[in-house]
């Protein structure tokens, strides 16, 4: 309750902001809009010292309202959006690319691309220069667009192809909106920022047309170019383009390190390992393991039996050789206070055989050799499986045993 | 301006005073022969009388525009809210005796009229907002911007310098700008020497008023009418007439953008009151409204408490001399006597009697409405026969009040947020900006109509009639939300053939009082400090007067320290509970 009986229009529209943004949170669109018809008025008064003024606000809040308001066309809220480029030029660019997305939300794609247009050859003395980075992305999003009609073209090309037909025009369309596509998109990604959408776009030009070469630049630029953001994405693109392009085990390892160290639980890091596993390098071997056991120390990988699998694959091929078992002790070391409690309880054992029988092997051949015979997990699920008269969970068990001396040197 | 005759030439009646005396008609500008009989030679003598008028008689502008002074305009408001007044249910003699003759004295004392214009404040004509001047640039003459930052503002005309300083940027030799002929000259002048016109000051005129003939209005009433809109304050400036321009320093006198304050207006009243030199008010006795024992009988009923209160209120008023005749009454400059809230002091001892009667711990009150609670429950038949009403039970109380108040706080709490300041007539500093701030206006109403139309069904609900009661309790209610025939049984007892209260307690709310000269409080009201039952009195009696709990705060500490006064001498060393 409002105690504050001094009240003044500054305060007044204060209090205004703040049931429209209550009303906002609670969707409560009629009510917002009945405030927001109380609000405006703030509008003729000058503001200029305040972070936000009551024209940008109107602006956002507007939005807001007229795109989940029930009642509200499409036509209402262009013409709303016409209003607010009015109302403020510094904002001008700002609010016709908000616009435009809402349209590309709503289907509208022609609309959208007019209005890029139309935003484009805006001109106003030194604003111009001011908003050039929201030019830049008016300009991005165009390009965008010519890919998206480009990709159509394309489609169509292929259909036809298939049919017998060649239809020259249509191919002249494509490249034409390649090009158009391809200016803008090159001058985009040259800004540090984060521009997955428009990367991929970018390249699966230059694939189609065959400029592999500059390809490889931009991709290595977006990714290793320390101006820009770290993105776990520009390695993902990165390495699935070297794969594309048959590129040696090598790079292709070399392009998922960065990953790896970013983002530890990608699901790209099976691939990682398994291509680690295989290496002649002891170092990358090494690293294998490493990847891996850092993988499922993710609540996400806990029921994933491929990396189960990977996991147990190479664990087991370190006991059979007897050779780098200190290499498992060293990732055991500072796994071995939660893991088991994390991975090999024994609720999880019952689970994991009632569900997924293959998970609960590959589980309890790691928990067997990281923890022993005589652990929760393995008893249960090797149990269950000879029970079950299963070969592979007959195997296992004297697998485990046979070894549970190395095993014991392990779990320390 | 007794004179009643019809013009000869118009038919009008609607004179005024020429510079001889002699009476002339506005409307047509018909001078007669009659003069003005000198009645009042307080307001008159040896003094030239400089009417208001001279200015709408001066040559109108080709424009249609004409030349106006500040306290022209003021009169204008004065008028206006003199007039809602009287459509209240005031008496008329407000208007034209009372209010009247306050203004003329006031213009009089401060020399703005009725008196020889002192030398060496001739006022230049400046531009009426015309880019183009003919006055000579006066390097001494303050820039606009200069004036606007004088004034304390929240920024908001301040705000406009931008505006502003476009233009001045232009023109930058030119004199300042306002509509009036007087208006840099108004916010120039050392406010504190002759009491310049302010919109707030206009409320205490109204007030004074109302205390002169002692109408049953109080101040909390008075600035309740204003923010719900039956009195003109807001945007009163849109009932000049066309031929008056605002406009630039005009904007800042007249434009009002936030709510007057209780203590403003009352102070400003106080100070009004001296320096017209007025003599000792009439009279506030017991049977006038604004006696406590009256405002009492009021709030309590509005408050939802038992009658039987009354007694108890009338007690303490008595005890403390406040419903003494001299003690009420207003004699200004004199600076030895508290000036008196009525209102306020009303709601305070209204909280006094409670806590005598309940202590308002948090604890004993509770305990009290139990015992009622059973009492209530096991003889209902008993206690109704007998006593007149079920005994009071606090708890019931608390919850139905509360309940109300929540409400009502609520839809205060959304009105505040919706309230519009604009009115339909624009306002410009000056002719450059005035196509801006038409199309901001353009764009302000269209938006309000896209809007509005997705407000869905709600319409802005029709400016409530005004009422003196903001909360009601019927006693036909048989839901027993009505507590005025309720009995304070449970809660007395008889000790030598009077009638006392049982709780034997009593907690002062601040040992000693804040000097009230230095700080501006008697004390300092936290409400974390003080018990919550407490704080709800206080806020309820805040909610009906419209002003902080502080206020009310203050007077209870006064009241209680005149009614423990022996006590309080005697023992200064201890700090919490008293015995009675």
């Amino acid at each position: 309750s409002s105690n504050e009986h001094k009240l003044n229009f500054k305060k007044s529209k204060e209090a205004c902001l703040n049931y429209i943004q209550d009303a906002l949170l609670q969707k409560q669109w009629k009510r917002a809009a009945e405030f927001l018809t109380c609000y405006v008025e703030a509008l003729e008064k000058d503001y200029s010292r305040e972070h936000i003024g009551p024209s940008e606000m109107i602006w956002r809040i507007g939005t807001e309202i007229l795109w989940h308001h029930s009642q509200s066309s499409m036509k209402e809220f262009n013409c709303f959006m016409e209003q607010m480029k009015t109302l403020g030029v510094k904002r001008y660019l700002k609010v016709c690319l908000e616009h435009v997305f809402h349209l590309l939300c709503n289907g509208q794609i022609d609309e959208a691309y007019q209005n890029l247009s139309l935003a484009e050859s805006w001109r106003f003395g030194e604003q111009t220069a001011i908003q050039d980075k929201e030019m830049k992305l008016i300009q991005a999003y165009r390009g965008l667009l010519d890919y998206y009609s480009w990709s159509k073209q394309k489609n169509i090309l292929l259909e036809q192809g298939e049919d017998g037909f060649s239809d020259l025009a249509v191919e002249q369309e494509m490249h034409g909106y390649f090009r158009k596509a391809a200016v803008n998109l090159k001058e985009i990604i040259k800004i540090p920022g984060v521009w997955d959408i428009f990367m991929k776009c970018y390249v699966d030009l230059l694939e189609f047309y065959g400029d592999h070469n500059e390809a490889r630049q931009v991709l290595n630029e977006y990714a290793y170019n320390s101006k820009f953001p770290a993105n776990p994405n520009a390695h993902v693109y990165l390495y699935q383009f070297l794969k594309r392009q048959g590129e040696s085990k090598k790079s292709l390892i070399s392009a998922l390190k960065i990953l790896h160290d970013i983002v530890p639980s990608h699901e790209l890091m099976i691939d990682f390992n398994t291509m680690l596993q295989k290496s002649k390098k002891r170092k990358k071997r090494r690293l294998g393991l490493e990847v891996i056991f850092a993988a499922l120390d993710y609540a996400g990988w806990k029921e994933n039996a491929k990396a189960w699998s990977c996991l147990a694959r190479q664990v087991k091929q370190i006991v059979i050789s007897e050779k780098h078992l200190d290499w498992i002790k060293q990732e055991w070391n500072s796994r071995k206070d939660w893991w088991p409690a994390f991975h090999f309880s024994r609720y999880l054992a019952k689970r994991n055989w009632q569900e997924n029988k293959s998970l609960s092997y590959e589980k309890a051949l790691v928990a067997g050799i990281l923890l022993g015979k005589d652990c929760k997990y393995f008893k249960y699920v090797s149990h269950q499986g000879c029970k079950a008269q299963l070969k592979r969970f007959r195997m296992l068990k004297r697998f485990v045993n046979k070894h549970s001396l190395v095993c014991l040197r392990i779990s320390g | 301006r007794d004179f009643n005759e019809r013009c000869a030439q118009c038919s009008e009646v609607n004179w005024g005073l020429t510079d001889g005396g002699r009476f002339y008609c506005r409307s047509c500008h018909n001078v007669t022969e009659r003069t003005r009989e000198v009645v009042n030679t307080d307001f008159i003598t040896n003094s030239r009388v400089q009417t208001i008028a001279k200015g709408l008689r001066k040559q109108e502008k080709t424009d249609g525009d004409c030349e106006w002074y500040i306290c022209e305009g003021f009169q204008l408001v004065l008028k206006k809210q003199v007039e809602a007044l009287e459509a209240l249910g005031v008496c008329p003699q407000m208007k034209d005796e009372i209010l009247c003759n306050f203004w003329r004295c006031y213009l009089q004392k401060s020399k703005q009229a009725y008196c020889r214009r002192p030398a060496g404040e001739t006022v230049k004509t400046l531009s009426v907002c015309e880019s183009s001047t003919e006055v000579d640039s006066d390097p001494e003459r303050p820039s606009l911007l200069h004036l606007l930052s004088l004034s304390e503002s929240e920024g908001d005309l301040q705000t406009d310098c931008s505006i502003a300083s476009s233009v001045s940027k232009v023109s930058e030799s030119t004199s300042v700008y306002s509509g009036s002929v007087d208006g840099s000259l108004y916010l120039r002048k050392n406010q504190k020497e002759k009491l310049m016109m302010t919109m707030p000051m206009t409320l205490s005129f109204c007030y004074m008023a109302l205390l002169w003939v002692r109408e049953p209005i109080t101040l909390s009433e008075l600035l309740r009418f204003v923010v719900e809109g039956h009195i003109p304050y807001l945007n009163v400036f849109q009932h000049f007439p066309e031929k008056m321009k605002l406009c630039g320093l005009d904007l800042k006198i007249f434009c009002v953008e936030s709510w007057p304050v209780y203590e403003e207006v009352f102070n400003k009243m106080h100070e009004l009151a001296a320096f017209l030199d007025l003599p000792r008010f009439p009279d506030i006795t017991e049977s006038c409204f604004l006696h406590p024992d009256m405002l009492c009988m009021k709030y309590l009923m509005e408050a939802n408490l038992p009658d039987e209160l009354h007694n108890w209120t009338c007690r303490v008023v008595k005890k403390i001399g406040i419903g003494e005749v001299d003690f009420l009454t207003l004699t200004p400059g004199n600076k030895s006597t508290r000036k008196v809230k009525y209102d306020v002091l009303a709601a305070a001892v209204i909280v006094v009697v409670l806590k005598l009667l309940f202590l308002l711990d948090d604890h004993y009150e509770w305990l009290l409405s139990e015992f009622a609670e059973e009492r209530n429950k096991n003889n209902p038949e008993v206690c109704m026969f007998y006593s007149g009403g079920p005994y009071f039970e606090f708890k019931k109380w608390y919850e139905v009040v509360k309940h109300s108040l929540d409400v009502e706080q609520k839809k205060l709490d959304e009105e505040r947020a919706k309230h519009l300041w604009r009115c339909e007539k624009p306002l410009f500093y000056s002719v450059k900006n005035k196509s801006k701030v038409l199309k901001r206006r353009q764009m302000v109403v269209s938006l309000k109509n896209q809007f509005g139309k997705l407000s869905g069904s709600v319409q802005r609900a029709e400016k409530p009639n005004p009422s003196s009661f903001q909360l009601s309790w019927s006693e036909e209610n048989t839901n027993g939300s009505c507590f005025h025939g309720h009995s304070l049984k449970g809660i007395l007892q008889e000790k030598c053939g009077l009638l006392t209260v049982m709780n034997p307690d009593y907690w002062l709310c601040t040992v000693k009082l804040c000097n009230e000269k230095l700080c501006g409080h008697l004390a300092h009201y936290k409400e974390v400090e003080f018990p919550q039952s407490y704080h709800f009195v206080l806020r309820l009696f805040s909610f009906l007067l419209r002003i902080q709990p502080s206020y009310i705060h203050d007077e209870v500490c006064m009241i209680e320290h005149k009614l423990f006064n022996k006590k309080l001498c005697k023992k200064l060393k201890y700090n919490t509970v008293l015995r009675k």
